[in-house]
């Protein structure tokens, strides 16, 4: 079942791949919207009949290449389901913003099915080998989507950048993991054989080496200041729907793999070093923050407050490897927290992206002072776009002050000074949505002078548009109203992994 | 005996849903905007009244050993009819005020979700809970603050109010995870002031700091001047009632946590002692009606904050309810008037008690009560706080009762102004902030009558039989209970101030040294863009720069230098590795040439040359030998 969600839409990616490209567009985005609604309904499904008691649930584990100890297993358990879950939701949504896309749509299509394979795959890795090809494909599918359909030619330097730099990243994630492989005996790549073995316990300076080259590795994909100068350029020049898988999917697989690979495979590791990852964090938060004030562009704005939400998980994930004068509960939470945090930016940075470009097709612009007054002619656009950005803020009743109060009563207790200057810059990131909104929707109407809509027109939402960013909001504020529905399922294993580190 | 829960799901859910309903249902639900919301704020006024009678409480699971739970006791239940009952007088003003055709449904839609905010605020027992009431009220007051967008200015004095509101919010997530670390990880609001040193302190702080935002009092106050470009209802719903007063609530509502932490009491208290006469003053400099009035809702909050400083928790709730049905009062008169004559100035108001008289009528009702002047509802009042203050320390009492007698003086003033005769050019210092209708229509006088009445009439706690009822409602400690010559005093004091006042101002006129300092609220905004607004910005940027040129100047100069280094490799490496191979190869083709020229192919040749080599082998074997 689990294999079938993932490669479902690689399958169809190849069907219609084979079909001749002079079909008319709309039959392709069509097809993928299919594809990623059929995808999501089986996610559903799965999550349904998921006991979040009961570990890892629809594994499967096949021989791969047993010489080398890797292995297909799959499974998913509460940290996973609900990123596979938002991945598949994510996938949808764009699907149905891009139902208006008209250059190259096979190819388009093609490689966003690609994507999801790739996104749901990593997630329900339970294989290390398996992990990082998926982890490297997904660079590979995102070079070409930044590349391919981005803004020009500065489209293309962003694209390479981000493909050089996070595949270095990737390369040192390798480099960890053959450090595991090694040290495990028998040797193996099973993230759950790896898990049980806790190979490195008590090896020093070799689990710190270890450590270093999955933190690094990861980091770079989160991305935690300083390894976050890929992420601007790759936001700002990518379309819309590759920035909300970008932002939404891609960072996460770097958080992911803290709570999966480097936090219950190497806990003596994390526990020593868990004040640094604290402290990358806090500073994450509050440079995000305040470099996304300082941005003239809107894009990059919401780009930097990525590195902000980010810096918040490593905050929550570090605080749990501490285990002075904490007890099992604040270091829950802030696991928890740190998880719901991951689904909850996917849902509004996914949101905010697509806004952003509505934005692009209408004025070819995403500099906040060249619009003015948006709101007068775009009321729903103005509503949703507030909505959005009160949700990225923090402000109960949507999903991000869930994830942001846990992480942040569970984190006080391990450390007290950077967790009160990351919770402050909560304050920054109001202040820069705020300013932003007002500067963009209030006031006297002002359009850029040239764009696809010079003539002063700036059409409100659209059926499509509105259809893929609304629901994305809407699961935000059920998360944000009623959270129960989904920390049912992440608690028990973020209680789970809190033993594991404390082990 | 509690009530039932279905009764606290009830009193959030009817608001928060009807108003999100009508905020989402936009234009469509224009024209049924108005009577849906009025609906729904008396049907929300019911059921506020049936859970003060039946004390309901709730709980549902929220986050791992933290429940939202929700409890209306005697201090609840008071704030729920309050609450209720001045939104529903707002409400049914705004059909009057807000013109349908002008959002309304956005407008009402915002009030109530906001009504809700505050309900939850004041029923949670749980930390969690009321800072979800907590912040979703500073955005709302954020939306509602800028609710004419078209002006920016409006909306940046919103994001002005939420931001520093949200600024001292920080406290209640730092006090949230105090007690989380502290042991109570069920963050009931009666466990905090049993958490274990340093948390105790850490909670002490961030529940004072985020108190002391919300309500506006030192050093936060400015937010509020900032606010009052907001619609005239919103400031007689957030700035009298709701908003301002949740910081005085929290305060009362924790008195266990500051007395447990030893220095909380006094803190608050000179706190809102200190804002009561500072913004007092600040208010009596003010030229503009809304503003005098923002400035004395610091002033008689700080009331509220110094009852529970002090102690008299039973005290400052009835300051609380009294003040919040005077400000809604003076609020809404002060909104009439911006309708009707298109100002809030106050020397452009002179004579507009005389032209509507109702509306004259009314608001001087609400200054007399708010000048503390007897029997009215906050004389009675004011000095159950300042008999409470007299118990803890007699500095403290004399300040609140100079806080009292300048409050005289402020109303008073207001009052006067609006008395004054009709001046013969008066209407051209008309609409000159929006266009006035010239007439004050019945949905807004109804609210006004019933308001006053309540300002009026809530003197009765004056009455012992009825402050015993109240403060046993309550059931918190130190009820104060002044004595009769406190009574006296600030009774002799207030009239005594009121009558001068009323003898000599006779226009507009403040002192000038008072008036720059007042008009400009201490310049306190001046000093928080000064000390914290711009140095943020000009770091912001600043990193910005940094990380533009040396963060990822960083990465640009390696992946510079792996290229200047692959090339420098392609000059070296290929230069000296085939240079080898070349070197190689032309050493083996001239030895091969050499070895090439002798073979000759000419006999005698070959025969010297064995003959030489033989000679040469001879000569070596004889020199070996």
């Amino acid at each position: 079942m689990l294999s079938l969600i993932t490669f479902l839409p690689a399958a169809a990616g190849v069907i219609l791949a084979a079909l001749p490209a002079r079909l008319p567009a709309k039959f392709f985005l069509r097809a993928w919207v299919a594809v990623a609604a059929v995808d999501l309904a089986l996610v559903v499904a799965l999550w349904v009949a998921y006991n979040p008691h009961g570990g890892y649930a629809y594994g499967e584990n096949l021989r791969w290449i047993p010489d080398a100890g890797v292995g297909y297993h799959v499974g998913v358990d509460g940290l996973s389901l609900p990123l596979v879950a938002v991945t598949c939701v994510l996938f949808l949504a764009c699907g149905i913003y891009s139902l208006g896309e008209t250059r190259r749509p096979r190819t388009y299509v093609c490689l966003f099915l690609g994507l999801q394979t790739v996104c749901v795959g990593l997630f329900a890795a339970l294989d290390l080998v398996l992990f990082f090809v998926f982890f490297d494909l997904s660079i590979v599918g995102m070079y070409f989507v930044i590349a391919g359909w981005g803004h020009g030619e500065a489209a293309r330097a962003a694209a390479l950048k981000f493909f050089l730099y996070t595949f270095v990243g990737s390369l040192v994630l390798l480099l960890g993991f053959i450090g595991l492989y090694l040290a495990a005996k028998p040797h193996t790549f099973d993230i759950v054989v790896l898990t049980r073995a806790d190979p490195l316990a008590g090896r020093g300076a070799y689990a710190t080496v270890v450590l270093a080259a999955i933190a690094v590795g990861l980091a770079i994909k989160t991305p935690t200041v300083p390894f976050h100068t890929w992420l601007p350029p790759a936001h700002s020049e990518a379309p819309a729907a590759g920035s909300a898988i970008l932002a939404g999917v891609l960072l996460k697989f770097g958080t992911y793999g803290f709570v999966r690979i480097a936090m219950p495979l190497l806990p003596g590791a994390w526990r020593a070093y868990a004040l640094v990852f604290i402290i990358v964090g806090a500073v994450s938060a509050v440079y995000g923050a305040l470099v996304a004030l300082a941005q003239p562009n809107f894009k990059r704005m919401i780009a930097y407050t990525s590195v902000n939400h980010m810096g918040f998980v490593i905050l929550g994930v570090g605080a749990a490897g501490v285990l002075a004068g904490t007890d099992a509960q604040s270091r829950s939470l802030a696991v928890t927290g740190a998880v719901t945090q991951m689904v909850s930016h996917g849902l509004i940075t996914g949101a905010l992206f697509l806004l952003s470009g509505v934005l692009w097709e209408r004025t070819g612009s995403y500099q906040i002072d060249d619009h003015s007054g948006l709101a007068h002619r775009a009321p729903a656009f103005a509503g949703v776009t507030a909505v959005a950005a009160l949700a990225s803020l923090g402000i109960p009743g949507l999903s991000g002050f869930i994830a942001e109060f846990q992480i942040f009563t569970g984190s006080i207790a391990s450390q007290v000074a950077a967790t009160a200057v990351a919770v402050a810059s909560i304050v920054i990131t109001a202040g820069l949505f705020l300013r932003a909104l007002q500067r963009m929707l209030a006031g006297p109407l002002r359009l850029p002078a040239t764009g696809p809509d010079a003539g002063g027109r700036f059409a409100d939402l659209t059926a499509r548009e509105a259809v893929s960013v609304v629901p994305l909001l809407i699961v935000s504020a059920a998360i944000g109203v009623a959270p129960r529905w989904l920390l049912d399922v992440i608690e028990p294993a973020a209680r789970h992994l809190v033993g594991l580190v404390a082990r | 005996m509690t009530g039932p829960a279905w009764l606290i799901w009830a009193l959030i859910g009817l608001p928060l849903g009807s108003g999100t309903a009508l905020g989402v249902g936009g234009r469509r639900a224009e024209r049924l905007a108005a009577p849906a919301g009025v609906a729904a704020a008396a049907a929300t006024l019911g059921l506020a009244a049936a859970a003060a009678v039946w004390r309901p409480a709730a709980s549902a699971p929220l986050f791992a050993g933290v429940d939202a739970t929700f409890a209306v006791d005697g201090l609840s239940a008071v704030m729920v009819v309050t609450v209720a009952s001045v939104a529903a007088a707002v409400l049914v003003f705004s059909v009057g005020d807000i013109r349908s055709g002008e959002a309304r449904s956005r407008f009402f839609g915002l009030m109530l979700i906001f009504v809700a905010a505050m309900l939850v605020a004041v029923t949670a027992s749980n930390l969690a809970v009321l800072l979800m009431g907590w912040e979703a009220m500073g955005a709302t007051s954020w939306a509602l603050i800028g609710f004419w967008w078209r002006n920016r200015s409006r909306m940046e004095a919103g994001a002005t109010a939420f931001v520093t509101t949200r600024a001292a919010d920080v406290g209640l997530y730092l006090a949230a995870g105090a007690a989380v670390a502290g042991g109570a990880g069920s963050l009931r609001l009666d466990a905090l002031a049993h958490l274990p040193s340093p948390w105790l302190g850490l909670a002490t702080a961030g529940v004072i700091a985020a108190a002391l935002g919300k309500s506006a009092q030192l050093p936060f106050s400015f937010w509020l001047s900032k606010a009052m470009e907001g619609p005239s209802p919103v400031s007689a719903l957030l700035h009298s009632a709701t908003m301002v007063a949740a910081g005085g609530y929290l305060l009362l509502r924790l008195h266990p946590l500051l007395w447990a932490s030893g220095w909380g009491q006094p803190v608050v208290a000179w706190a809102g002692a200190a804002t009561a006469v500072v913004l007092g003053l600040v208010a009596v400099a003010q030229a503009d009606l809304k503003q005098l009035l923002a400035a004395s809702t610091c002033a008689q909050i700080g009331f509220i904050v110094l009852a529970a400083g002090a102690g008299g928790v039973a005290a400052g709730t009835a300051q609380l309810v009294a003040h919040a049905a005077t400000k809604s009062l003076l609020f809404l008169a002060a909104g009439a008037w911006l309708a009707a004559l298109g100002t809030k100035q106050l020397d452009a108001l002179a004579g507009a008690a005389r032209r509507y008289r109702l509306v004259g009528a009314a608001f001087t009702a609400g200054a007399l009560a708010l000048a503390g002047l007897p029997p009215l509802s906050l004389w009675a009042t004011k000095d159950a706080v300042l008999s409470s203050a007299l118990a803890r320390q007699p500095a403290l009492y004399a300040a609140g009762l100079a806080g009292a007698v300048i409050s005289a003086l402020y109303s008073i003033r207001a009052a006067r102004l609006v008395w004054l005769p009709l001046a013969p050019g008066a209407s051209a210092g008309y609409d000159t902030e929006r266009a006035g209708t010239r007439r004050v229509e019945g949905w807004m006088q109804g609210p006004l009558v019933v308001l006053a009445a309540a300002a009026v009439g809530l003197g009765v706690y004056a009455l012992p039989e009825v402050s015993n009822v109240f403060d046993n409602v309550i059931a918190g400690p130190g009820a104060g209970r002044p004595a009769g010559w406190e009574l006296g005093l600030s009774a002799g004091l207030a009239l005594v101030a009121a009558g001068a006042t009323w003898r000599w101002v006779t226009r507009l006129r403040v002192p000038a040294a008072l008036g720059a300092a007042g008009w400009a609220w201490l310049g306190l905004e001046a000093a928080a863009a000064l000390l914290v607004v711009r140095p943020l910005l000009r770091a912001a940027s600043g990193l910005a720069r940094f990380d533009d040129v040396v963060v990822d100047g960083a990465v640009r100069g390696v992946a510079g230098g792996a290229l200047a280094a692959a090339r420098l490799g392609a000059r070296l490496g290929e230069v000296g590795v085939d240079d080898v191979v070349g070197a190689v190869a032309g050493g083996a083709r001239r030895l091969g040439g050499l070895a090439r020229r002798p073979q000759t192919g000419q006999l005698h040749q070959y025969y010297a040359q064995a003959a030489v080599a033989l000679a040469v082998l001879v000569a070596i074997v004889v020199a070996v030998r």
